[in-house]
């Protein structure tokens, strides 16, 4: 279902909610969101800095950016649109990554479009938990693992 | 439940989250989580949640701030399986 992220917030409200900006930035748009999953994509550009480094002569995306995009959009994304279903002031948030367990299948290519899905395992006592997949432009698994992390509001 | 029994039972959950192993090895009922096991505030959580599965309850907000020491930790479950009957 599509449909559903536009009962409360929209996609482009969702990414500029995010606390990121270029060129730490992971999210190009959400493209299904509700209570318990999420899904958006990334397109890496080829003259993103990390390519000349990673590696010599051999441009291709490290792992650490895989897992930043998965928790950009499986878990800060999806926790700023259930903390908008509550109360919370979003723009008074803050996060702090605690766990990645993340299992690499393929390789990711400059300018290639990924595409990361989440569900929700438990979000509670501030800790959201997620199950997080991303797969490549021919729908292959390109990695998959648990992804969590602290959310909160400034006032509580 | 005996105090002991109760301490046996909470040392299984905690031993995965435990970073200081000396601290654990030494557990009392004045042992801090954090401060003292050096467990983070995510993994607390995890603990929470593994006891409420343990015994079958639920622990609401007010008890998890509690939740602070080995001490504190036994008198809300105790207090949550009393409530169940």
């Amino acid at each position: 279902m599509v449909a559903n992220i536009y009962d409360s917030m929209t996609s482009r409200e969702i990414v500029d909610l995010l606390p990121y900006q270029a060129p730490f930035l992971f999210v190009d748009e959400v493209t299904a969101v509700d209570e318990n999953s999420i899904s958006g994509t990334y397109r890496y550009p080829k003259n993103s800095s990390f390519y000349q480094g990673h590696f010599k002569g051999n441009p291709i995306t490290p792992g650490v950016i895989l897992t930043e995009t998965m928790a950009q959009i499986g878990l800060v994304a999806l926790g700023i649109y259930i903390m908008g279903q509550g109360s919370e002031k979003l723009s008074d948030f803050q996060i702090a990554l605690s766990s990645t367990e993340i299992d690499f299948y393929k390789p990711v290519y400059p300018d290639e479009i990924v595409r990361v899905k989440s569900q929700k395992e438990y979000f509670r006592f501030h800790k959201l938990k997620c199950a997080v997949e991303m797969y490549n432009a021919k729908n292959e698994l390109v990695c998959r693992g648990k992804i969590a992390g602290m959310l909160k509001s400034k006032t509580d | 439940m005996d105090k002991e029994a109760l301490i046996a039972e909470l040392k299984e959950i905690i031993k995965p989250y435990v970073q200081d192993q000396e601290a654990f090895g030494n557990l009392t009922e004045d042992t801090h989580f954090i401060t003292d096991l050096k467990i983070n505030s995510a993994n607390l959580v995890d603990i929470v949640l593994d006891t409420e599965d343990k015994y079958n309850i639920e622990i609401d907000n007010d008890s998890m701030d509690k939740m602070s020491d080995v001490k504190s930790a036994m008198g809300v479950i105790e207090e949550k399986i009393a409530a169940k009957g």
